[in-house]
């Protein structure tokens, strides 16, 4: 049984990011942002970035890893691999993926990476314009349902009738993200805090998601190196360990035109067990947790999948004083997120779950020991990680 | 004023179209003469939407459509605020709706919700189709029937 498992065999050793920018103001391009990242993240692990061998993304990135491995002058690409589907879901699963090929000696060490400018291409909140559908999309683009706020609030307003929620722990959520922001340099909301006078006063985007319940866009790119056990010893900083890694979907969660089987779900359900047999421990052993959020009303469904709370506690325990550092019971999305610090499709919350359990976070749960990451709500597949000290 | 918009979103949306391996014409053809059908498998008569090459209950490749009342339940909506398209710029806010169709196992269609887009209609509240003709197809649109 052990021996089918990743745990402490591999470790994220590097992170790295480039300045964070609002959507259409990255003065470089892409792939640029990329090569920055992946070299940041290098410099970090204190490895030269040739030595890289493997490559692992998500979310159908143009950034071709053997472009990449061309202009960085890789000796070798000894693994490529991608997650499926188009949005952040797949974020910790690239963690797994390069987890896996290094457990299976397919190479020595894996970046994975995302980046992201959407000035410089397709933006996600607004629809192509054709003249035109066909498809899927024929079912829904007629009728205006066009991008993921909307679809996630249907989801999330099903949710909040069944359970009897109102828009506190969204609201929690959101200024949760915004408070962390205030201490990291890196997040593009860094100066810019939030009260609840102005959540409150936001424009509806979809109800029930404010303009604040909404994840920013950006351009940027974030990257981190991950190794085997035995090298990660030699790391400059204190290797964070892969503690577990899942990926996966519930059963017909994609269906089309809105049919997924356990509609309001966050899709977390079918691995959130397998994650914790994996790591060997229960939610309460988690010091802090990293919660994808492209729109505040699906952190608190992901926490309920993940053991974190039961749906009748959500508006006792999805509450400021609980979710933020360092005092909270679980502080979540410690960097600011997707909604404060860059929508860098949540590869910037797995470099937070590091700078954690490594102890050198903008704003650090004190002795955090373990991390839990929560990627991409609602999509398929989603995925999740756990990352450790030790 | 309401009585004068000919549609419930203005033009300028991208039509729907019938894919062009067949696999959705008969709902299109369907809806133009103001009809709603539903995929259905004549191996194991499970119903699915949308519609697919293969029946995911019992994987037969036999699949039909099956004419359903167009009577439904709201099963969830939401009122869109934000002008995702630039047809859409004039338009907000809007409603959009998923039914649930009880005839067809449960099955959700997606259509807007027509009426006032400040209606706050309960959930599982009883909705029926309402067909809008545009020049290039039919789309199926909701109206509130029960209390």
């Amino acid at each position: 049984m052990s021996e089918y498992t990743v745990k402490d065999k591999v470790a994220i050793v590097g992170v790295g990011e480039t300045k964070y920018y609002k959507r259409g103001q990255a003065p470089v391009s892409e792939f640029r942002l990329a090569c920055e990242a992946i070299i940041k993240a290098a410099d970090d692990a204190g490895i030269d970035v040739r030595d890289i061998d493997g490559i692992s993304g998500y979310a159908d990135d143009r950034n071709d890893a053997s472009r990449l491995a061309t202009a960085l002058g890789l000796k070798q690409l000894a693994y490529a691999g991608m997650v499926w589907g188009g949005g952040g879901g797949g974020g910790s699963g690239a963690v797994g993926n390069a987890a896996a090929a290094l457990v299976a000696g397919y190479a020595k060490y894996v970046v994975v990476f995302r980046a992201l400018a959407q000035g410089q291409f397709g933006r996600f909140g607004q629809a192509p314009v054709s003249q035109y559908v066909s498809g899927n999309g024929a079912y829904t683009a007629p009728y205006g349902l066009y991008v993921p706020a909307q679809w996630v609030a249907l989801r999330t307003r099903r949710f909040m009738h069944d359970h009897g929620i109102n828009r506190e722990p969204l609201a929690a959520v959101a200024l949760a993200d915004y408070y962390h922001a205030q201490f990291n340099p890196r997040a593009v909301m860094y100066g810019h805090p939030l009260t609840r006078e102005q959540y409150d006063k936001s424009r509806w985007i979809v109800e029930p998601f404010h303009l604040y319940d909404c994840c920013m866009e950006n351009d940027g790119s974030a990257a981190l190196i991950l190794t085997t056990a035995d090298r990660a010893r030699d790391a400059k900083k204190k290797p964070a360990y892969i503690m577990a890694a899942a990926q996966g979907s519930g059963y017909r969660h994609v269906a089309a035109a809105e049919n997924a089987h356990d509609y309001s779900s966050s899709n977390f359900k079918t691995l959130a067990p397998r994650l914790f047999q994996m790591a060997g421990i229960t939610p309460k052993d988690v010091d802090c947790a990293q919660m994808y959020e492209h729109f505040s009303g699906a952190v608190m469904i992901s926490l309920v999948e993940h053991g974190f709370c039961k749906p009748e506690e959500i508006m006792e325990f999805v509450t400021f004083e609980n979710i933020t550092a360092p005092k909270g019971k679980l502080p979540i999305n410690t960097s600011g997120g997707n909604i404060a610090e860059c929508y860098m499709h949540g590869l910037e919350l797995v470099n937070e779950a590091v700078r954690q359990v490594r102890g050198d976070s903008t704003c650090q749960v004190p002795d955090a020991k373990i991390a839990l990451v929560a990627s991409g709500p609602m999509v398929s597949p989603v995925s999740d990680l756990i990352v450790h000290s030790m | 004023m309401a009585a004068e918009k000919k549609y419930y979103l203005p033009e300028g949306l991208p039509a729907p179209r019938a894919q062009r391996n067949g696999l959705d014409k008969e709902f299109w053809d369907a809806t133009r003469r103001h009809e709603l059908v539903v995929q259905r498998c004549n191996g194991c008569g499970a119903f699915q939407w949308g519609p697919e090459a293969i029946c995911h209950k019992c994987h037969s490749f036999d699949l039909g459509w099956r004419k359903v009342s167009g009577r439904g339940r709201l099963y969830s909506w939401i009122r869109s605020w934000n002008p995702v398209h630039p047809a859409l710029r004039e338009a907000c806010p809007y409603i959009v709706a998923v039914v649930q169709l009880p005839d067809a196992d449960n099955v959700r269609m997606v259509g807007n919700l027509l009426g006032d887009p400040n209606q706050n209609p309960p959930f599982d509240t009883e909705v029926e189709a309402v067909f809008e003709d545009h020049p290039d197809a039919t789309l199926v649109q909701w109206k509130v029937t029960g209390r």
